[in-house]
Formats: C-alpha cells, structure tokens, sequence
C-alpha cells in the first residue's frame, strides 16, 4: 500500500492508509450487506414489477424536471455569489447552502407553508388556478429545494478557479456582458456545471424527507422511487432490498459519470441532461 | 478479600434499610403496584425493580407514557423505557434482536411476525381496540358528513396505503360500505395522513378514532356506523428475550387491569 514510486515521497504516514480503509470499508459494508441480502431469484420480478417501474420512471422524470430548474436558479446565483462583490453576498450564501444541512423535513415544512393549500403562496395560486399540493409539481419543488445548493456550490468553485482573466480580456475586446458570460464564463465553466448537474439530480433522486412532507405519496403522481421503498419495507422486505439496490445502482451510474466527465475537458451537452 | 470484608456491614446495612422500606410500603394501603399482589411483602418487593424497555405502537405514544410514568410513581426503583414507531418497525427491529421486554402492536398481524417466530413469552393479551374515524380541518371546508362524502368529485382526501395497518382498515371499510374513494395520497402512516390535515392541505382523512381525541381541536371528527367492520386489535406481550420478566409482566397487568382500562379509555379506544 505504500508506495514509494518517482520521488517516492507521498507525504502520507503509513497509519492513515489504515484509518483510510476503515472508512472506506464503513461506506462500502452497508452496501456489501444489503446486496447479501437480496433476494436474486426474485430480483428481476421484484424491479419489474407495475408499482416499482412506475416509480423509477416518476424518479428519472421529476428528478429530470429538478436538475433543470437547478441550472436556471442556480447559474445565475453562483454567478452573483462568485463574481459581483454586494452587501449581504455572505448572508445570501448562507442561506442558499442551508438546505444542505437542513433535515429535508424541515424544507418540507417550510415548502409546505409556503406553496400548501394555506401557505403564504399557496392561496394566491390556487386563485390562479394552480394547485401544487399532492402534484407531480409538489415533487418537482421539494427535489429542486434540496438540491439547489449541490449545483450552487460546485458552480461558485468552477467560477473561482478559472478566475476572471479571460473575461477582463474579452471585455476589452469590446464583448458585452452578455456575450462574455455566453461566449467565454460558460464554456469556461461548463465541467463544473456539468458535475454540479449531475450531483443535483443524484440529490434529487434520493430525495424523500421534504417530498414526503411536502407533496405525499401517490402512485405514479408523487410516489417516487425512495418513498415506494419506504412503503414496501411495510410488508416486503424484500422489494425493499431490491429496489435499495436499483436506486444504488442509478445514484452509482450517476455520480460516476460526475467525477469522470471533467476530466475530459469540456464536457459534450450530454453530461447535463 | 479485605474489601469483600469491609462491605459486609454496609450490605446488611442497606438490606435492613430497604426491609424497613418494604415493611413501610406494605403497611401503606395502595402503595404496592397495580396488577401485582398487594400482599407482597418485603420478599416480593425486590423482584420489581431495574428498568425494561418497552416497543410499543405510536398511536399508543400519550396513554403508554401516562401509563409508564403512574407505574414508575407507584413501584419506585423501576424503569420504564418507552420506544414508539410503526408496529412493523418495531417488529422488524425485534426480530433484528432489538433489546425490547414488551411489545405492544397495533394489530395482530405484527404480534403474529414474532410469535411465529417464536420470540414472545406466553400468548399475547389484547387490550384495547381501535376503529377508523373521518378527520377534517375544523372549518370542514368540503362539508364531509358521511363516509360517501369522501366519494365526491373535487374532494381531497388522504387515506394510509394497504400496505400499513390503518390503510388495510380503510380498504376493509370501502368494501363494506360499496364506496370507492380516490384519494390524493396514500401515506405510509397514520401520522402523515393526520398532518395533512391539519396542515389543511387536504379536505379529509382516514385516520383512527384516537388520534382525532390526541389531535384535539386542530381537526374535527365524523364517525361512520361502518366503522365497526375494520376493528383494529391491540395484543400485547413479553418479548422472549426480556431478562426482566416479573417487571415485563407487572407492567402487562398495569395495562391490562384497571387503571391502564380507564387510561386507554379516555384517550379513545375500544374494550377487545
């Protein structure tokens, strides 16, 4: 394990490469235990199943639905948390990076009473004709609440790395604002958008506290893939273990596109789907 | 040896002392535990000491603790540990070894998982009973008056899923009653579906008679004569495991006898 390759100095004890792969190992073993615990012979039955598809299918689409609105509120706030200095710009950060530590119940909540049948937005809205509790929308909203800060935070960094150099070059050029975000702050940043794409709709994905308080729980409406995971462990465990494992292997697929993408430079318009 | 020694005198100390305090409690009418023989004399009363845990229902959160902290006053030196979650839960957990000594469940159903498994003491008690009621917000604003109200278009209702035990009463009573609701949200427990309400995000939910009583006046009730086709029964029963059964069993009999029928009474439930 300790390698002493090159110049030979990683700068890293031998110790730590022990307490690495014990927590690496305290990631790993849940999942080495759950997929012991999946019954195979029934797997493919269990996945497959009416109820279960019709969730994954609700997961993928709301999930999708929620990494967009993330890129449309979350560009342009990263932008202003990263490039324009304002009074209250720490105070603002704060607030959009709360949901990270935030129980999603709480967002929940506070969704609730914001967007519910008696919240502060909810009456005017419903006298506009929109109702948004027990909606596929109400899905749409919580996922996006939580996952906002995923994208918010990868973006701001990108936008801090790459600096502002080439932007003050353009500008002296004569490119206008809005060409220079268009034509050299978004291509410049667009793997750091990409991952924060990604991390968000992974976030959306196994979003289940606030879309729970918050939107309910309805086949093919609003019972996305962990709330059906939640309600089979009531009478069948394992549907439950075999759903888990399907929703690993998704948020698996998804995050490794993540970490892989910006390696390759700019990263191709399908990464942010 | 010599610290063995040197206790000696304390030990006798402290046994004379607790049997003078036995000797009291006995002579003091109604100071020995409900359930258990009140003629327990200064033998008797040390067996009822140490702490137990106890799994029980969540609808049973108010009366359990009322019940536990009376039987806590009355046989000073016990402990009661309560733990509240979905009966399912909670029989997971007890079967996953969990370090319950009782388990009381809201159906018969999760008491049958384990007895089947061979993880209780003795046959289970019912002691109580449990049936649906309609809860709508206190301005019951889509005039819910019967059952086949909860059938009108336009009307949000919220209901538990069949897979948990109120959402099995439910369908039980849709099939009694020849009406076919169409809920907005089917919720994984009877606590979500009651929020939902009274967050007046929906028009009515199906929830149980003692929640309305718990909720008090954040939702009103309706009760519906068909109720009485979906009877919830509550067992009750000392897990195998327990390494204080004579504390288990007292306090089975505390819940079972008298004080635990007016208890369970007043917050809403049914005599088995």
């Amino acid at each position: 394990m300790h390698r002493r390759s090159g110049t030979g100095y990683t700068g890293i004890p031998a110790w730590i490469y022990a307490i690495a792969a014990a927590g690496a190992l305290f990631v790993l073993l849940p999942l080495v235990a759950m997929v012991a615990r999946v019954n195979w012979s029934e797997f493919i039955p269990l996945i497959t199943s009416e109820s279960s598809l019709t969730a994954l299918g609700l997961s993928l689409r709301t999930s999708a639905a929620s990494t967009a609105s993330c890129i449309v509120l979350g560009v342009p706030l990263a932008l202003i948390l990263a490039r324009s200095p304002f009074p209250g710009q720490r105070l603002l950060r704060a607030f959009v990076l709360l949901p990270l530590v935030l129980p999603p119940v709480v967002g929940g909540i506070a969704l609730l009473y914001t967007f519910g049948r008696q919240g502060l937005l909810g009456k005017s809205l419903e006298l506009a004709g929109i109702q948004i509790a027990f909606s596929t929308t109400a899905v749409v909203l919580a996922q996006t609440y939580v996952a906002l800060p995923f994208l918010v935070v990868s973006l701001e960094g990108a936008l801090r790395t790459a600096g502002n150099k080439y932007e003050a070059v353009a500008a002296t050029l004569g490119a206008r604002p809005g060409t220079v975000l268009r034509r050299v702050t978004i291509p410049l940043v667009l793997p750091g958008l990409a991952s924060g794409a990604v991390l968000s709709f992974a976030r959306s994905l196994g979003e289940f506290g606030a879309t729970l308080t918050f939107a309910g729980s309805l086949q093919g409406v609003t019972r996305t893939l962990p709330l059906e995971i939640y309600l089979q462990r009531e009478t069948d465990a394992d549907a439950a273990v075999a759903l888990s494992l399907l929703l690993v292997a998704v948020a698996v697929a998804v995050v490794g596109l993540s970490y892989r993408r910006p390696r390759l430079g700019v990263a191709p318009e399908g990464a942010l789907r | 040896m010599r610290t063995a020694r040197k206790h000696v005198p304390a030990l006798l100390a402290a046994g004379a002392l607790a049997a003078g305090l036995a000797g009291c409690a006995a002579g003091t009418p109604g100071a020995a535990g409900t359930g258990s023989n009140s003629s327990a004399g200064a033998s008797e009363t040390p067996t009822l000491s140490g702490a137990i845990t106890v799994y029980a229902a969540a609808s049973l959160k108010s009366t359990f603790t009322k019940l536990a902290s009376d039987f806590e006053a009355k046989n000073p030196g016990t402990k009661i540990t309560l733990n509240f979650a979905g009966s399912s839960d909670l029989a997971t957990q007890i079967t996953q070894g969990a370090p319950a000594d009782v388990f009381a469940s809201a159906d018969t159903k999760n008491m049958a998982k384990l007895t089947d498994a061979e993880l209780i003491d003795g046959a289970p008690a019912n002691f109580a009973t449990n049936v649906l009621e309609i809860a709508v917000p206190p301005s019951n604003p889509a005039s819910i008056s019967s059952f086949a109200d909860l059938a009108k278009p336009g009307v949000k209702v919220v209901v538990c899923a069949p897979q948990v035990p109120c959402g099995a009463a439910a369908e039980t009573v849709e099939k009694a009653t020849g009406t076919t609701l169409a809920p907005v949200s089917e919720e994984s427990s009877v606590t979500d579906v009651l929020g939902k309400v009274t967050s007046g995000e929906a028009d009515a939910g199906l929830v149980y008679v003692t929640d309305v009583k718990n909720a008090g006046d954040k939702v009103k009730g309706i009760r519906f004569a068909e109720s009485d086709q979906a009877v919830n029964t509550y067992p009750i029963a000392t897990v195998g495991t327990s390494k204080n059964k004579e504390l288990a069993a007292a306090f089975i009999a505390a819940v079972t006898g008298s004080e635990g029928k007016t208890v369970l009474s007043d917050a809403g439930f049914g005599t088995p």
